[in-house]
């Protein structure tokens, strides 16, 4: 007896009508139209001052900015999420003591509101005048005046940081709490050493989830270091704030700032989808 | 080869170990039968000292396992001594626990490499041999996530292989299976047990005790109920408990 493989059969009998979408259509046009709109406004509107803009946009101080901007940011980052990193794990801690400091450290610098604590560590002098290292409760090896080691971008940058921390340190324990636990088992069962654990097989599953959040975190810190501004630091907003003041050019300057901005995140954008494609290998 | 000599262990109120003794000699080959909830996974994990024991103690090769014993008290060994035991005992788990993130080849690789020290040509090596041997050497570079149920099974059994440990402990590795793929999982242990490898399995597969079991031992509440050679213990079992529990799974 022979076997045939069945045939590829031609379809018979009624056809399958497309579903129409009016509807669509029309919300479509609707969009369209506004956006038609908008641009025109954007390119007709004198009061939008292009000209200005194309002005400012390189202008070294507004690039000196930036730059500010990208390092206060850097700064806030990595010390945030190497600091958020270690509270993480102190959370996550069998010790109790550990564990309720990191709690405590989140509690409190999640509750006080960022310009706040940046104008508290702008002013730690009045606080502290004088800095000193030693022996805690011992003696003292040399002392610092405050305000020379804490000048106002260090102090920026502390109290990004420190807040930013607190933010990490969740980001980062809801990541680890992600990872299965047969994870855990598994690598202790192979006798693999704790902190090769950690960073061989833990954190790298972890860093699934944790990657999103931190991005979302990160991109709201490059717009968070413009709250600096109070401390007068020449980062972007407050730099295009100076401009404005003296030519009286607002809404070109503004302009400056938001295309600065949005170009940034862009950038780190486009990184995270990377950083998520190199820690998704494996899955689909 | 594995001594276990009076564990007892609790998970709060609940009396999950209550005096278990068992002796495993070399190359033997022992499968552990019971209801579930008889203890048989934390017996299994106590072996490892992935769980702790209340009382009693567990020796492999001669040794105690995650205890030093001074006079009349064990005193837990440092991390580090817990782990180099563990390098002589293979554990395979229900649910795989392969790392998703490194591809079969650094699965098998990795404890040989960072628990082992040992160099990483000679590592390469093993793991070639190994993955030929669980028929997966055209998988070695795949993710685990793209294999199935039974060939990941066949990876985590190499895996804990490569360490070329004294015994191998066998955690229900085919319940997690869709039944067309125990069979291959199965076929990959009745070779590991042809060739002397030392073996302790909890298992529902009545038919690999049968012909694969030097030993059979059935665990209920707690306790060893009976234990023998297979046709002793499934074919003619002497205790009422023994009986139910054969005639429900079979």
């Amino acid at each position: 007896m022979t076997t045939t493989a069945p045939a590829v059969r031609q379809a018979t009998g009624p056809k399958v009508a497309p579903t129409r979408h009016p509807f669509r259509w029309l919300a479509a046009a609707g969009v369209v139209l506004l956006l038609a709109m908008a641009a025109n406004s954007l390119v007709t509107n004198p009061a939008w001052e292009w000209e200005v803009v194309g002005q400012y946009l390189f202008a070294p101080s507004v690039l000196r900015a930036v730059l500010l901007t990208l390092e206060l940011t850097a700064l806030g980052t990595v010390f945030g999420f190497a600091l958020g990193g270690v509270l993480a794990v102190m959370r996550l801690s069998p010790n109790p003591l550990l564990s309720s400091v990191a709690w405590g450290y989140v509690w409190v610098f999640r509750a006080v509101p960022l310009i706040l604590q940046l104008l508290f560590w702008y002013n730690l002098a009045l606080l502290y005048p004088r800095l000193s290292f030693g022996i805690p409760f011992g003696p003292s090896f040399f002392s610092v005046g405050t305000m020379d080691l804490i000048g106002p971008v260090t102090a920026a940058a502390l109290g990004l940081a420190l807040h930013q921390a607190a933010y990490a340190a969740e980001i980062v324990r809801g990541g680890l709490l992600a990872v299965d636990p047969g994870q855990r088992e598994a690598a202790a069962a192979l006798g693999i050493p704790r902190v090769r654990r950690f960073f061989r097989i833990i954190l790298p599953q972890a860093m699934r989830s944790i990657v999103p959040n931190a991005g979302n975190e990160i991109i709201g810190l490059v717009k968070g270091t413009s709250v600096v501004y109070i401390m007068a630091l020449p980062e972007l907003f407050y730099q295009v704030q100076v401009i404005y003041m003296r030519n009286g050019r607002v809404v070109a300057l503004l302009l400056v700032a938001a295309i600065w901005y949005l170009a940034l995140t862009t950038v780190m954008s486009v990184v995270q989808h990377y950083v998520e494609r190199h820690y998704g290998r494996g899955r689909s | 080869m594995i001594e276990i000599d009076g564990v007892h262990k609790s998970f709060g109120a609940l009396h999950v170990l209550r005096g278990v003794s068992l002796k495993v000699a070399p190359g033997e080959v022992a499968v552990v039968l019971g209801p579930s909830g008889s203890g048989k996974s934390t017996l299994l994990r106590t072996i490892n000292h992935l769980e702790k024991v209340d009382a009693g103690t567990v020796a492999v090769d001669g040794e105690l396992v995650g205890y030093r014993r001074s006079g009349d008290v064990l005193h837990e060994l440092p991390e580090r001594e817990i782990l180099r035991q563990r390098t002589k005992i293979g554990f395979v788990f229900q649910n795989f626990n392969l790392f998703p993130h490194l591809t079969v080849r650094e699965n098998v690789a990795e404890a040989p490499i960072s628990a082992q020290r040992r160099p990483k040509a000679e590592v390469a090596e093993t793991v070639n041999r190994l993955l030929l041997r669980v028929g997966l050497s055209d998988k070695a570079d795949a993710y685990p996530g793209t294999l199935s149920g039974g060939q990941r099974q066949r990876v985590a059994i190499a895996r804990a292989l490569a360490l070329d440990p004294k015994v191998v402990l066998f955690d229900e590795p085919t319940s997690a299976l869709d039944p067309e793929l125990v069979g291959e999982v199965l076929d990959v242990m009745r070779d590991l047990a042809k060739t002397g490898t030392t073996m302790v399995v909890v298992t529902h597969e009545i038919g690999f005790a049968r012909e694969a079991a030097d030993t059979v031992v059935f665990l209920d509440e707690g306790l060893v109920v009976e234990q023998g050679p297979p046709d002793q213990v499934i074919d003619h079992p002497q205790h009422e408990r023994t009986r139910a529990f054969i005639s429900r799974v079979l």
